[in-house]
């Protein structure tokens, strides 16, 4: 009875709501992800020259195995990726441990978060000029002036590939830390005070209770934000073409894969060749964030909910 | 996942007896002062910039910044200028302001939505819908970013908003973000509504979306941070100078030979005022709607 009265009216329907409900994603998947990546895909076997598409088989992709530059930027982008999963899963992790531990002031934790949240507020085009500015390579820049004070001569740091690599690792750790932290502190504040008693009736020391009650209860966030920071190392490039005042740098040490994209589709406008690194990019991306996402049974998770 | 851990049932005693070796209040000042600390340092590059704010720009840019500080070469001037002959920086920053409260409100709709759909429903298709949306979370934009500009380029939508807006409106890590939350909301108040006589999305916006206030508060932090700073995806749109965006604005007055040094440096410093006002005003809801929607086993 209340059935026939609820299917009188479309939006009183059951079955159709959730469809309803998630169609807003559906044309977006279709339209702005499955219609471009189809389309990459098709003209990475394509040759466009003038809006003049002709097919040349895997000649893009035989001319990128061969590109020099291309695995310069791939070296690249997967070095900042290694280094920055490095840096930017332990140390917010253990900043959320100390803030999440019920010692200390909490005036001084609320300032903390706030403060080591306020570079995420930055635009990567204001943080990219103000890490340009700090690591200038005239002595009265902040950066060499710290290095002077330790005795130091002064640093040329955007000329050389390492000391170029450590400013976006610091531009990195700057805007993410204080995310990532939040991220952490709201996964351990999500688990049940009476696993720490529990543990530590056991007499459980602090570290001992952070490896057995706190790194087991976050296990979710540690997949998220790993996941989150794969996808943010990968696709680097804004941070460096800020900090190099453009997509070029000496010897291309601040190229990286989206980089070479962008330079090859956009500034050069080879369509054909850029797609096919597009698609290998997107191909190494799925790869790594499908594997990591099935070793870590999330799948099995979320399709068994 | 986190059943694994042992609890006991004895919750009588306290917690937190004090180690041999160091008292609790150095403890508790050590970790004050590390905390300060490191609050400080991440504080700098911000207040390096609003130094910068009163100095010459060409000084500055030549120079780097640094802290060593020429007191009586500082001045309003940059002020004066920003306020009475900035060229179009308040129109940019107009645009700015309007385009990430239309898109800000549109995502959290659109998103919570869909997130509704995934949360509440049983229905044919759901997991490989939900797989999609994980799958989405991990495909950097980047990646697309050329072949939708060459469709852009296309249908002629170069240089209008509405192309800036549109593919980011049911935004994966939001919807992924507001499920978790509503996984958490108790059914039973969609059971009330109906029996109430309420449609489905009369539900949704009547009786769940209320309740849902911190998730939306949080939400609308991290999607304000990243809209308020978009800069990519508008950078390949938009084309006309009247048209740019914030960060754009900034950009072009990044060239080698500028001669708008101070309001580079001064409009970058101002850009930071609205969305740390959205921070401050919206903060004390945003540990709380993190953790109700966070991840979980």
């Amino acid at each position: 009875m209340a059935e026939t009265h609820r299917m009188k009216k479309l939006l009183y329907n059951q079955r159709l709501a959730p469809y309803l409900f998630i169609l807003p994603f559906l044309v977006t998947l279709l339209i702005f992800w499955l219609v471009p990546v189809g389309r990459s895909v098709i003209m990475s076997f394509q040759e466009v020259l003038y809006g003049q598409a002709t097919f040349i088989g895997t000649a893009n992709y035989e001319r990128l195995w061969r590109d020099q530059v291309f695995w310069k930027a791939m070296f690249n982008s997967i070095r900042y990726m290694v280094l920055t999963l490095v840096i930017l899963v332990p140390i917010p992790m253990v900043l959320a441990a100390i803030i999440n531990s019920k010692l200390g002031s909490s005036r001084i934790k609320n300032f903390f978060k706030s403060s080591l949240f306020v570079p995420a507020l930055t635009s990567v085009v204001v943080a990219g000029i103000v890490f340009r500015l700090m690591f200038s390579e005239t002595d009265s820049g902040l950066m060499n002036q710290i290095v002077e004070f330790l005795g130091f001569g002064p640093v040329r740091w955007l000329r050389e590939d390492l000391t170029g690599l450590a400013a976006l690792l610091l531009l990195a750790l700057w805007r993410w830390a204080g995310v990532n932290t939040m991220y952490f502190l709201a996964g351990m504040q999500a688990i049940p005070n009476e696993y720490y008693e529990a543990a530590s009736i056991d007499g459980a020391s602090k570290i001992q209770q952070f490896f057995n009650v706190t790194l087991p209860g976050i296990k979710p966030t540690i997949v998220y934000v790993t996941t989150i920071s794969v996808y943010g190392g990968l696709a680097m490039f804004l941070e460096s073409f800020m900090l190099y005042a453009g997509n070029n740098s000496p010897n291309n040490q601040g190229l990286t894969i989206v980089g070479y994209l962008y330079r090859k589709g956009i500034q050069e406008n080879d369509l054909g060749f850029a797609s096919a690194v597009g698609v290998v990019l997107l191909v190494v991306v799925l790869a790594i964030n499908l594997t990591q996402l099935t070793a870590t049974g999330t799948f099995k998770k979320e399709s068994t909910r | 996942m986190s059943q694994q851990t042992a609890t006991r049932p004895d919750r009588t005693s306290t917690v937190g007896a004090s180690r041999p070796g160091m008292s609790r209040r150095t403890a508790a000042l050590i970790q004050g002062a590390f905390l300060l600390a490191i609050a400080l340092i991440s504080l700098v590059p911000v207040l390096a910039i609003f130094v910068g704010t009163f100095q010459d720009g060409n000084e500055v840019i030549r120079n780097g910044i640094s802290f060593s500080i020429d007191f009586s070469e500082l001045s309003f001037d940059n002020y004066v200028m920003l306020f009475t002959d900035s060229g179009m920086y308040f129109q940019w920053f107009w645009n700015s302001l309007v385009l990430t409260v239309v898109q800000v409100v549109g995502t959290l709709l659109v998103s919570s939505f869909v997130a509704y759909g995934f949360a509440m429903y049983e229905f044919r298709g759901k997991s490989l819908g939900f797989i999609l949306v994980i799958i989405l979370m991990t495909i950097p934009f980047e990646m697309l970013m050329l072949p939708l500009y060459v469709q852009v380029n296309d249908i002629g939508a170069a240089d209008q908003y509405w192309i800036v807006v549109l593919p980011f409106l049911a935004q994966a890590v939001t919807i992924f973000f507001f499920r978790q939350y509503f996984l958490g909301v108790p059914k039973e108040i969609l059971e009330a509504g109906r029996v109430d006589g309420v449609s489905e999305f009369g539900i949704f916006f009547r009786l769940v979306v209320p309740i849902a206030k911190p998730a939306f508060a949080a939400m609308a932090i991290l999607n304000g941070m990243t809209i308020w700073n978009n800069f990519l995806w508008p950078l390949l749109v938009l084309r006309s100078p009247d048209k740019f965006l914030l960060p754009i604005g900034l950009n072009t007055l990044l060239t080698p030979h500028g001669n708008n040094y101070e309001l580079l440096i001064i409009g970058s410093f101002f850009s930071l005022i609205p969305i740390l006002i959205l921070f401050l005003a919206f903060q004390r809801f945003f540990v709380a709607g993190m953790t109700a929607g966070s991840v979980k086993g």
